[in-house]
């Protein structure tokens, strides 16, 4: 397989304002047509679509299937499905579109959390059935073990937790699909109970309904449909081992494997969008990706304060696509995590230019 | 139908691997093995395969039910369907000849009493099933 250049060229995102009882179709399907069309294409020069979802939020078996509402399936369309973030199912579409047989893909994902119950026993089944699921840790439990690990090591303090949470919800005031209700004082955050260990409630994600899609194309096809084609540099994705102890807990070593893989340190990143849902996740990540104190990280505050379950991570790849196309930046990073205590990670590096 | 009452059912069954079914056996009988990887390392709980290496694990010895707490969160306030009522912590559990932490629960009363290099053992249920649940807590060492 030759690497060809691969170019995002449009992208779009469901605002998190909907009708109370939407489904995923109906969240799918106006966004898109808005991406396809800023691009003058129709669902027919789709040459693949690729989808991200995990049915436990919609508590039902092959619930993705009936999101293929939205691409119009009719006459028949090559498509494919990962049980994960959408930023995985990015890669899968990057991957096909190397097959050099066609041009176009379009990228999709939706998670109604809203719909799913309480989140902590939906992401507790994901755990391995025989060592961890019976014990029921949730994420926060799971997440805080890792901080513990984390701050331990490196004299992290919880103050510096609650400056990240104060510092997102600041940056993410002018956001409309983020969700800032609470302080932006660090002592005020502080006086708040803990919840699990060093993790207080204000320092996990903030789960919320949410869709995405990103249109891909090949080099030669980018050309024709944009004049700011948004390259992807490297894309790569690691997974550590699944029990907790069985890695070093303390640091995100898969994350600096697929960063390693995606090149990140062959020239400077001026953008950072993290899928840290938890407050002391951006540190580790910053360490572990080798970001430099010049590096901005989440400029719309990231999954803190806006986590749409199974869609953070094209979010993620679709703002650090925004700010190189409204030539904020010319090279951005993208990550993605998927399992317990960011156990799998995904690497994006965006660059702007011909 | 008799009623509007049902249960959906996955009629399947599993079977745990050849490791994981002997540790889970041990457990039953109130004992904890661990698993020697050809490197020597023991690892607890018992995987099938080195997680650093990828190779299958060499044979299962066995380790203590007491140890050491490495790491742990105190849950002020239990979820629905964990394991105790009461406050407790996760923890991280170096069993004495382990070479790497069980992931399990201590049940010490308060949070004042959690310490990391405290002795705890485990806490035993009368009627075990081969499940990690066999253990019902680690407990400060003295207290079981």
């Amino acid at each position: 397989m030759s690497l060809q250049d691969i170019a995002i060229v449009a992208w779009a995102e469901a605002p998190r304002e909907q009708p109370e009882g939407t489904t995923d179709s109906a969240l799918l399907i106006p966004i898109i047509s808005e991406a396809l069309e800023a691009v003058g294409l129709s669902r027919r020069d789709v040459g693949f679509w690729c989808s991200g979802s995990a049915d436990y939020l919609t508590g039902a078996p092959f619930a993705f299937v009936g999101q293929l509402e939205a691409t119009g399936a009719w006459p028949p369309i090559n498509e494919s499905h990962v049980e994960m973030d959408g930023a995985w199912a990015l890669y899968e579409a990057w991957v096909r579109l190397h097959h050099g047989d066609i041009d176009v893909a379009c990228v999709y994902a939706a998670g109604r959390p809203s719909a799913a119950g309480d989140m902590g026993e939906v992401l507790g089944v994901q755990l391995d059935p025989y060592y961890l699921q019976p014990l029921w840790p949730d994420h926060i439990a799971l997440a805080a073990l890792q901080a513990d690990a984390f701050m331990r090591r490196t004299n992290t303090n919880e103050r510096v937790l609650a400056e990240v949470v104060a510092a997102a919800r600041t940056v993410a005031s002018g956001d409309a699909n983020a969700v800032v209700d609470g302080s932006t004082d660090v002592d005020e955050l502080l006086r708040a109970p803990t919840v699990a260990g060093p993790l207080r409630a204000h320092d996990a994600p903030t789960f919320t309904d949410g869709a995405a899609t990103i249109v891909l194309a090949t080099a030669d096809k980018a050309a024709e449909l944009t004049d700011n084609p948004v390259w992807i540099r490297g894309i790569d994705h690691r997974i550590d081992a699944h029990y907790p102890t069985m890695r070093d807990l303390s640091r995100v070593h898969s994350a600096s494997v697929a960063a390693e893989a995606a090149g990140v340190a062959n020239a400077p990143i001026e953008l950072a969008e993290l899928s840290a849902g938890f407050s002391h996740q951006v540190p580790m990540l910053i360490e572990a990706l080798g970001l430099d104190d010049n590096c901005a990280v989440n400029q719309s505050g990231g999954s803190i304060v806006a986590d749409p379950m199974m869609v953070t991570g094209l979010v993620r790849i679709a703002r650090a696509a925004q700010a190189i196309t409204t030539g904020a930046k010319k090279r951005t990073l993208a990550h993605a995590a998927s399992g317990p205590a960011l156990q799998q990670n995904l690497v994006c590096v965006l660059e702007g230019g011909q | 139908m008799a009623g509007n009452e049902w249960t959906l059912e996955f009629p399947y069954r599993r079977s745990v691997g050849p490791i994981v079914g002997e540790f889970l056996t041990a457990l039953r009988k109130g004992e904890l093995k661990g698993a020697r990887t050809a490197s020597g390392r023991v690892i607890v709980p018992a995987l099938e395969y080195d997680p650093e290496t990828g190779e299958p694990v060499e044979e299962l010895v066995a380790v203590a039910d007491h140890g050491t707490v490495t790491s742990f969160a105190w849950i002020a306030e239990p979820k629905r369907h964990q394991p105790l009522d009461r406050p407790f912590a996760f923890a991280h559990i170096r069993l004495e000849g382990a070479d790497t932490d069980l992931f399990h629960l201590v049940d010490a009363g308060s949070e004042e009493a959690m310490s990391i290099g405290m002795a705890v053992e485990a806490s035993w249920r009368d009627e075990r099933d081969g499940s990690i649940t066999d253990i019902a807590a680690f407990v400060p060492t003295g207290d079981a």
